[in-house]
């Protein structure tokens, strides 16, 4: 193309202006504390975080941390998207298994689920156990309503399109129910994700021997601020690549609708 | 032949939609339905289609009674209702059995070819018109070979001259296999440009109230005084079929029947 179409331009350009604010933030420290005006000891200038960042890299600690977190999130979002998803394709489906399960699960919902800690690590022990439990809570409500939702949402009228068909039981769902729900389901799955990351970060505030929540607890206690920003740039950068990750899965499958075409063409 | 036998259909709240209708349609007839709002000319055609049965009577194609949907049976609705996650041509062949992929495709491009959509094969429903939807919903119903196609209202959604010209397409396509076609319509001109036979219904319970056979050679001429003539007995048939006992209420069917059917 000789020329960028204006609207990607226009994206440039808000580019641009949101970064503006934050960027000249952190280079107005930087240059507060290379000038003595701050020894940025509690506040670490971008350099400084960087450089603990590559450290932390260099050694194989930020790896070894890393892992042990994506394992816990992985591991609690494979469990909390199971339970999720069977419960709410039931409770979808079925008026009565919705009668039954739904009341008890919109009352458990209410609970903040960080609430739920004392007692995982009564029943579950310290160690992987409850954390992974923790996190699969915090996944499990946004797949189950998400899946209930969709399911319950399904047009009718296309349902009738399988019935001219006759479509059997099985079919029905795979030629019709499923790509139906697609699209919701995996914004319930993002959703689900986030707060995979959110929840693992206060399990491992329960007490954990590595993972990035240890890193930002050992950081607090041994006064090493620049290891907490750069943990918490960790988790950033992490909970970004899997939802990425989760979004390059669906795409191929999202093709018909309008908004990822948008996305694709540009 | 498609026979109704004293066809009566209660809805679950007690509303009587269909009541004593009793019908014969033959094999390449075709008959169109006319009638104001409550007069369940849509519920008729969802006891004919299987996908409501009826309550009372017996609906049967070729001796064989109808309880669910049948595959010689099709159904277009007033919206295309096309899978928005299919291409125009895998909409087309959704309804196909299974076949070999290459029998399925080459079906698919005839139908596709018919309904002159050929090149909109590979696009997506989205980035149809509402006219070509309808048209692709069509080529859904017939590329199973039918031998019975319901359409409810398929052209009510489209502007006047889109629907002339949809139904004068669906004519030449009627012309290649000649299945039996039952038309629900509240477009008078419509009923006649397609009927072999109106049948004007009467609300309330929903009932036959008057058939009025077509005799015009087709193609048929809008424009034509034997058109005018026609239009004229089935306006007065519908004018008489809005009579009823005071009893009812009978506001709604003033103005949606009455301004829809008359203007």
């Amino acid at each position: 193309m000789a020329r960028p179409a204006p609207d990607r331009r226009n994206r440039w350009r808000a580019i641009a202006l949101g970064l503006l604010v934050p960027v000249s933030v952190a280079a107005l420290w930087e240059l507060a504390v290379y000038a003595g005006l701050s020894s940025g000891r509690l506040v670490p200038p971008p350099s400084r975080i960087f450089t603990t960042f590559m450290e932390l890299a260099s050694t194989g600690e930020l790896t070894r941390h890393t892992i042990a977190t994506l394992l816990r999130v992985l591991a609690g979002f494979g469990i909390g998207v199971a339970f999720g998803t069977v419960l709410g394709a039931l409770a979808g489906y079925s008026a009565l298994a919705r009668s039954l399960a739904d009341p008890t699960l919109q009352a458990l919902r209410a609970i903040p689920s960080i609430a739920w800690v004392p007692l995982f690590i009564l029943w579950l022990g310290i160690f992987e156990a409850s954390k992974v439990a923790l996190i699969a809570v915090g996944v499990f409500f946004p797949v189950y309503l998400g899946v209930m939702g969709a399911i319950m949402s399904v047009d009718r009228k296309i349902v009738e399109i399988g019935r001219i068909f006759r479509l059997s039981g099985p079919a029905m769902i795979r030629r019709i129910l499923l790509p139906a729900v697609l699209p919701e389901y995996v914004i319930a799955l993002r959703a689900g994700l986030g707060l995979g990351w959110m929840f693992v970060v206060a399990a491992e505030f329960m007490g954990a021997a590595e993972g990035l929540g240890y890193l930002l607890i050992d950081g607090q206690q041994l006064g090493k601020p620049a290891q907490i920003v750069a943990a918490i740039v960790a988790f950033a950068i992490v909970g970004k690549i899997t939802d990425w990750l989760l979004v390059a899965v669906s795409t191929p499958f999202l093709r018909w609708q309008d908004v990822v075409t948008h996305h694709r063409e540009r | 032949m498609l026979a109704l036998d004293r066809i009566g259909k209660t809805y679950p709240n007690g509303v009587r939609a269909l009541d004593g209708v009793t019908l014969n349609v033959a094999l390449g007839e075709i008959l169109s339905v006319v009638g104001g709002s409550g007069c369940g000319k849509s519920t008729l055609l969802r006891v004919i289609s299987g996908l409501d049965p009826p309550t009372a009577g017996r609906v049967s194609l070729d001796g064989a009674a109808i309880t669910a949907p049948h595959p010689k049976i099709g159904m277009v609705f007033q919206e295309p209702r096309l899978l928005p996650w299919l291409t125009v041509a895998d909409n087309v062949g959704f309804g196909l059995p299974k076949l070999a992929q290459a029998v399925r495709q080459r079906r698919v491009a005839a139908q596709l070819q018919r309904v002159g959509l050929f090149e909109k094969a590979g696009v997506w429903p989205r980035e149809l018109s509402g006219g070509q939807a309808q048209r692709v919903a069509i080529a859904r119903a017939l590329v199973t070979r039918p031998e019975v196609l319901l359409l409810d209202e398929p052209f009510s959604a489209l502007d006047a001259f889109t629907r002339a010209d949809l139904q004068d397409h669906l004519l030449s396509l009627w012309a290649e296999l000649k299945p039996t076609l039952v038309v629900v319509t509240h477009d008078v001109d419509e009923a006649i440009v397609l009927g072999d036979r109106v049948v004007v219904m009467r609300p309330r319970p929903g009932r036959v109230g008057e058939e009025i056979a077509i005799d015009l050679p087709r193609p048929r001429d809008r424009q034509s005084a034997a058109f005018d003539f026609a239009k004229r007995r089935v306006l007065t048939a519908l004018d008489r079929a809005q009579d009823r006992p005071l009893s009812v209420d009978d506001r709604e069917a003033e103005t949606a029947a009455g301004a829809a059917l008359w203007w």
